[in-house]
C-alpha cells in the first residue's frame, strides 16, 4: 500500500497541534516540557516527509540538528526544574507566583 | 563515493571562533586547576576574547568593503555589511556586560568561570544568528543563545525569583523555538530549500499556485521572532524575566539577545521573504502599534526599575520594527543604527541599576532611586543622561536613533505608524522623566552613598560618553550603518 505524503503531513500537523494544546492547558512544568518535545518531533516528521517528496537530503539532515537541540534542552530544562523543586517541592507552574506580570 | 567538505572562509567565522575558543579554554582551566578560578582571571580572559572579537569585526569590515559580501560553508554563513555591524555591536556589548557581571560576582561572592563561559557561549549563538544564511543554522544559533541564557538567568540559586524567571523563559522559549522550526519545515516544503538567499530566489522566480504552506511557515517564523524581540502581544514573559534575572543578565538580555534576534528577523524577513513584503507588512504594522503603545503605557504603571526597563524595551522594539516594516535598505540601515544607539545606553543603565540593587538584587523599587543624585552626583547625573537618551531627548544618541527609523518609515509611506510611535514616545517620556526627576529630590540623604567599583565605573563612563558624543554628532556612525546592507535584497 502506498501512503500519500499528505497523510504524514496531516499527522505531523495533528501532533504539533496536540503538543501546542497540551502546552497551553497543562500546568505541570514536566508535562509542558514533554509537549514541547512532541512539537519538535512533529517538526521532524514534517522535515522527513518533505525531504522524501522533494528528493532532497537537506531535510533529513535538519532532523539531526533538531534532535540534538531537543536533547540539549532536556538537560538544561530538567536542571532548572530540579533547582526549583529543591526549594518548592512542586513542579506546578501555577505556584510560580513570586512575580506577576 | 567521496565527500567534499565545503570551503570555509575563517575570517567570516573569526569572532564566533574566538568566543567559543575562550569559553573552551575557561572550561579546561576550571577542570584542570585545583582551586576555583578567581573572577579576575576569568573576566580578563573573557573580556580579551570579546575585545578580540570586536577588533576582528574591523578586519571583516575591511574585507567586505574591498572584496564585497561573501557566503561561506556551503552558503550557510554570510559576511556582509549588516552582519559585521551587528557583530561589532554584539561583541562590544559583551565587553560591557562582562564588566558589569564582574562587579556583581564580587558582590554575590560567585567565584569561578561558569558565568563568563555561559555568557561567551550565549553571545556566540547571537553572532551565529547575525551571520546565518540558512534557517536551520539560524535555529542552531537561536538555541545556542537560548540554552546558555536559561542557565545564566537561573545563575543565582539562592534567589527563588531567578530560578522562577528562568523556568518561565525556558518553557516559553522552548515553545517559541518549536514554533520557529515548524515554520522552517513548512517553508522548506513550499520552496525545497532552507537557505535564505535560495528561498528568496525561488520566490522571485516562481509563482506559487498554493501559497498556503509558505504563508503558514512564514507566519510561524514571524511569531517566533516577535516572541524573541518581545513585540506585543508576545511580550508577556519579558517583565518577569527582566525582574527575576540577575541584573547583569538583564543587561545582557536587553542588548545582546535583543540585537541577535533583530538581526535574524531582519535577515529572514527582508533578505528571505522580501518578495512577500506586501503580505507581511500589515502584520508588522499591528506589532508596531501594539508594541510602542502598550510598552509605553505599562512602563508608566511600574514601580520596579527593572520592570519599567522591560516595558521600555518592548516600546523600543516597536521603534525598530518601524525600520523593518519598510523592507528597504534604508530601513535596514536605520534599524541597525537604532540597535547601535540602544545597546550601550541600556547596558550603562543596567550597570547603575545593578549597583543600586545591591547584594541579592534586593533594591529595585523606584523609591530607592529618590535622591540618588544628591548622594552620588556622578552616578545620578549619568543615570539621568542614560534615561533621557532612552527617552530620545535631542543631543543624546537616542534622539538620533528615533529620528533615523522615523525618517526611514515615513519615506516608505508609513506615516500612521510613525505618528503612533511618536505618541507612544510622548507617553513613555512620562515614565522616564518621573524617574529622572526623582533622582534629584532632597530625600534619603541619610543613606550611605553607593560604592562604585572600577569595572562598573568604566562601563558607566563609556556609555555616557557614547550617548553624549554621538548625540552631538552621529554622522560617523550613520555613515557606517548606511553601509550595513544585506547580502541579498529583492
Amino acid at each position: 500500500m502506498n501512503v500519500p505524503a499528505a497523510w504524514y503531513l496531516v499527522l505531523a500537523a495533528l501532533l504539533f497541534g496536540i503538543g501546542a494544546f497540551g502546552f497551553l492547558t497543562r500546568r505541570s512544568a514536566i508535562i509542558m516540557f514533554m509537549c514541547i518535545e512532541l512539537m519538535l518531533n512533529a517538526v521532524n516528521l514534517t522535515f522527513v516527509t518533505f525531504a522524501r517528496s522533494l528528493s532532497d537530503i537537506g531535510g533529513q539532515i535538519s532532523v539531526f540538528f533538531v534532535m540534538v537541540v531537543a536533547a540539549a534542552e532536556v538537560t538544561v530544562g530538567l536542571g532548572i526544574v530540579v533547582a526549583i523543586f529543591r526549594r518548592r517541592a512542586s513542579t506546578s507552574v501555577d505556584e510560580l507566583t513570586e512575580m506577576k506580570g | 563515493m567521496t565527500l567534499h567538505a565545503p570551503a570555509i572562509n575563517y575570517v567570516a567565522l573569526l569572532p564566533f571562533l574566538l568566543l567559543v575558543g575562550a569559553a573552551t579554554t575557561l572550561l579546561f582551566m576550571t577542570a584542570l586547576t585545583r582551586n576555583r578560578l578567581s573572577t579576575v582571571v576569568s573576566t580578563s580572559i573573557a573580556v580579551a576574547a570579546a575585545l578580540g572579537g570586536f577588533i576582528t569585526t574591523f578586519v571583516q569590515w575591511f574585507e567586505v568593503n574591498h572584496h564585497g559580501a561573501t557566503t561561506t560553508a556551503a552558503h550557510a554563513i554570510v559576511m556582509d555589511g549588516f552582519s559585521v555591524v551587528m557583530a561589532a555591536s554584539i561583541t562590544s556589548s559583551l565587553t560591557f556586560a562582562l564588566l558589569i557581571a564582574h562587579d556583581w560576582q564580587g558582590r554575590e561572592r560567585f567565584n569561578g568561570a561558569e558565568y563568563q563561559m555561559l555568557a561567551l557561549l550565549a553571545t556566540s549563538g547571537a553572532l551565529l544568528m547575525t551571520q546565518a544564511n540558512d534557517l536551520v543554522l539560524l535555529f542552531l544559533g537561536l538555541e545556542i543563545l537560548s540554552i546558555a541564557l536559561y542557565c545564566i538567568i537561573a545563575f543565582n540559586r539562592r534567589r527563588l525569583k531567578s530560578s522562577e524567571s528562568s523556568m518561565k523563559y525556558f518553557l516559553l522559549g522552548g515553545f517559541a523555538a518549536a514554533i520557529f522550526i515548524y515554520g522552517v519545515a513548512l517553508a522548506y516544503g513550499a520552496s525545497g530549500t532552507t537557505n535564505v538567499t535560495a528561498l528568496s530566489y525561488f520566490l522571485g522566480t516562481n509563482h506559487l499556485l498554493h501559497p498556503g504552506l509558505l504563508l503558514a511557515g512564514g507566519g510561524l517564523m514571524m511569531i517566533a521572532f516577535a516572541f524573541k524581540v518581545q513585540a506585543v502581544p508576545f511580550h508577556f514573559w519579558s517583565p518577569d524575566v527582566y525582574e527575576g534575572a540577575p541584573t547583569p543578565v538583564t543587561g545582557f538580555h536587553a542588548s545582546i539577545v535583543w540585537g541577535g534576534a533583530f538581526a535574524a528577523m531582519i535577515r529572514v524577513m527582508i533578505s528571505g521573504l522580501g518578495t512577500q513584503v506586501s503580505t507581511w507588512r500589515p502584520i508588522f504594522f499591528v506589532l508596531i502599534v501594539l508594541s510602542t503603545l502598550v510598552g509605553a503605557a505599562f512602563a508608566i504603571l511600574q514601580g520596579n526599575a527593572k520592570r519599567l526597563l522591560a516595558y521600555s524595551s518592548v516600546s523600543h522594539s516597536g521603534f525598530i520594527l518601524l525600520g523593518v516594516w519598510t523592507g528597504t535598505a534604508a530601513g535596514v540601515a536605520a534599524s541597525s543604527f537604532y540597535v547601535l544607539t540602544y545597546a550601550p545606553v541600556v547596558l550603562g543603565t543596567f550597570a547603575i541599576v545593578a549597583l543600586v540593587g545591591g547584594v541579592g538584587d534586593a533594591n529595585h523599587e523606584l523609591e530607592k532611586y529618590r535622591g540618588l543624585a544628591r548622594r552620588n552626583p556622578w552616578i545620578g547625573a549619568s543615570l539621568a543622561v542614560l534615561l533621557l537618551s532612552q527617552l530620545g531627548v535631542p543631543f543624546t544618541v537616542g534622539f538620533d536613533g528615533k529620528f533615523a527609523v522615523l525618517a526611514a518609515t515615513i519615506d516608505a509611506g508609513n506615516t500612521v505608524g510613525a505618528v503612533v510611535a511618536m505618541v507612544a514616545a510622548c507617553i513613555a517620556a512620562f515614565a522616564y522623566l518621573r524617574w529622572t526627576t526623582s533622582l534629584f529630590v532632597a530625600e534619603n540623604l541619610d543613606l550611605e552613598p553607593l560604592v562604585v567599583p572600577f569595572a562598573s565605573r568604566v562601563v558607566i563612563t563609556l556609555s555616557v560618553a557614547y550617548a553624549l558624543i554621538l548625540g552631538i554628532d552621529p554622522s560617523w556612525l550613520t555613515s557606517i550603518t548606511s553601509h550595513a546592507t544585506l547580502l541579498f535584497q529583492p
